[in-house]
């Protein structure tokens, strides 16, 4: 109960302090939906061969934009000392992981739920056509994104390049992240059966838990001093 | 340090006479005439480049368990001569695949796989360049020594699902291969698990000593 009781803590203090500056979301909604917007210059519109890769412009504005907000949130923690204070606190540190990575999954979340509606209406596509079923594909890939995200962005601000390093070591790591939020959000952009779409989600689901279970593991040590 | 001039020698003798083996011993391919003979360094430094990346896994969990400096200057050693191997694969992959395939590059598992293997520890070693401070350093080197490891065969099977074109003459226990150029292969795969023992032997003791540099030049400073 204390930990959970922990984890909350650090969402609630991130979240209202969020809600203050407002500079994590606005800054990366501004950016996802510019990405979304800039890509649509690769392809001549209302192109035929659209659709088949939409789904693959949507995932990479919520990558650049969530890499873009992972820094600036774990640089404000970094720059005032209060990612060493929170070490310090006589709580597990991996609760003070989860809290984070939790506090950016809504980050990232958030601005899913604003870009998608403003994306289908500017490619003209339906991703809900056959249900609900893309929203566990979004959940479970910004999950893996966040969780991953995190860990690296405590890492690379660590870095004397600071935020260089976090696109360098993520984007590799999370390439099954990518190719199966994208093809499974592709199934349901072009109709096809989505009983395929369910393969991706599981491996989807199968690289959340392994890799939560891993940083569970791993944070212990490596913060420690 | 007694061991290093016969590994060195030993692999010297061993790669010259794995040449040998694949352009002298081993017959030509028949379809493919010469240019197959590249496939014999080809598999054995893609072998050497997994079990280098592996070497890095297994000292970087070590470390975080031990703490002991000499495991991260394993990790860190292996991780470099991991990514040449890595390198030479991925050069030869395409010298052998434009004839053969008719293009230098196709989005194949195992090509893919390979190509995001290199940059997560390309990742890595940039990433140890980085941090000043040495425990920093070995710690969070050795998370990504450990993720990157753990993530590569989730990489390879997605990228599986997704596309497949690569030959599969070893899973098949060596099924189209001759047994004279099996022969060469498992002897260029040794000759290269000498060289990389003799180059690991180099690394390490230059990592230790860069250690002690560093140490004395604190102690001064």
């Amino acid at each position: 109960m204390k930990y959970l009781g922990s984890i909350s803590a650090i969402v609630s203090k991130d979240v209202l302090h969020e809600l203050k500056s407002r500079e994590i979301v606005v800054s990366m909604l501004l950016f996802s939906v510019l990405t979304v917007v800039v890509f649509s210059f690769i392809f001549e519109p209302g192109s035929q061969f659209k659709n088949e890769v939409v789904g693959g412009i949507l995932w990479m504005s919520f990558v650049f934009a969530g890499i873009l907000g992972l820094n600036k949130s774990m640089m404000s923690e970094v720059t005032g000392g209060n990612f060493s204070a929170l070490l310090l606190a006589p709580v597990d540190r991996s609760a003070i992981f989860f809290g984070k990575a939790i506090s950016n999954f809504l980050f990232i979340a958030m601005v899913e739920i604003f870009t998608i509606p403003l994306f289908m209406v500017l490619y003209n596509v339906n991703i809900f056509a056959y249900g609900a079923m893309p929203v566990v594909i979004f959940f479970l890939g910004t999950y893996g994104f966040a969780i991953l995200g995190t860990l690296f962005s405590i890492i690379s601000v660590n870095t004397r390049t600071r935020e260089v390093m976090l696109p360098l070591l993520l984007l590799p790591i999370i390439v099954p992240v990518i190719l199966s939020s994208v093809q499974a959000l592709n199934i349901y952009i072009l109709g096809h059966d989505p009983a395929d779409a369910v393969k991706w989600m599981q491996l989807l689901a199968g690289f959340d838990a392994i890799f939560t279970v891993v940083v569970f593991a791993v944070f212990d040590f490596i913060v420690e001093d | 340090m007694k061991l290093q001039k016969p590994l060195d020698i030993a692999a010297i003798v061993l790669i010259i006479a794995a040449l040998y083996m694949a352009f002298m011993f081993a017959p030509v391919e028949r379809m493919m005439g010469a240019v197959q003979k590249i496939f014999y360094f080809h598999v054995a430094s893609a072998w050497i480049a997994f079990f280098a990346f592996f070497i890095t896994f297994v000292f970087s969990i070590l470390f975080l368990v031990k703490q002991n400096f000499l495991f991260d200057d394993i990790a860190e050693s292996s991780a470099e001569i991991g990514i040449m191997f890595c390198t030479i694969v991925l050069i030869t992959g395409p010298i052998w695949a434009r004839p053969i395939w008719g293009v230098w590059w196709t989005w194949d598992p195992r090509l893919t796989t390979t190509t995001i293997l290199w940059f997560i520890y390309a990742g890595y070693i940039m990433l140890r360049k980085f941090i000043e401070e040495a425990d920093k350093r070995a710690k969070f080197a050795a998370a990504i020594g450990i993720i990157g490891f753990i993530d590569v065969p989730i990489v390879f099977f997605s990228i599986r699902w997704w596309r497949t074109i690569h030959p599969n003459v070893v899973q098949k226990g060596g099924g189209g291969l001759h047994p004279d150029m099996l022969k060469a292969m498992l002897f260029a795969i040794f000759a290269f698990s000498v060289l990389y023992a003799a180059m690991m032997l180099k690394r390490v003791r230059i990592a230790s000593l860069s250690r002690r540099i560093d140490a004395i030049g604190e102690n001064n400073g």
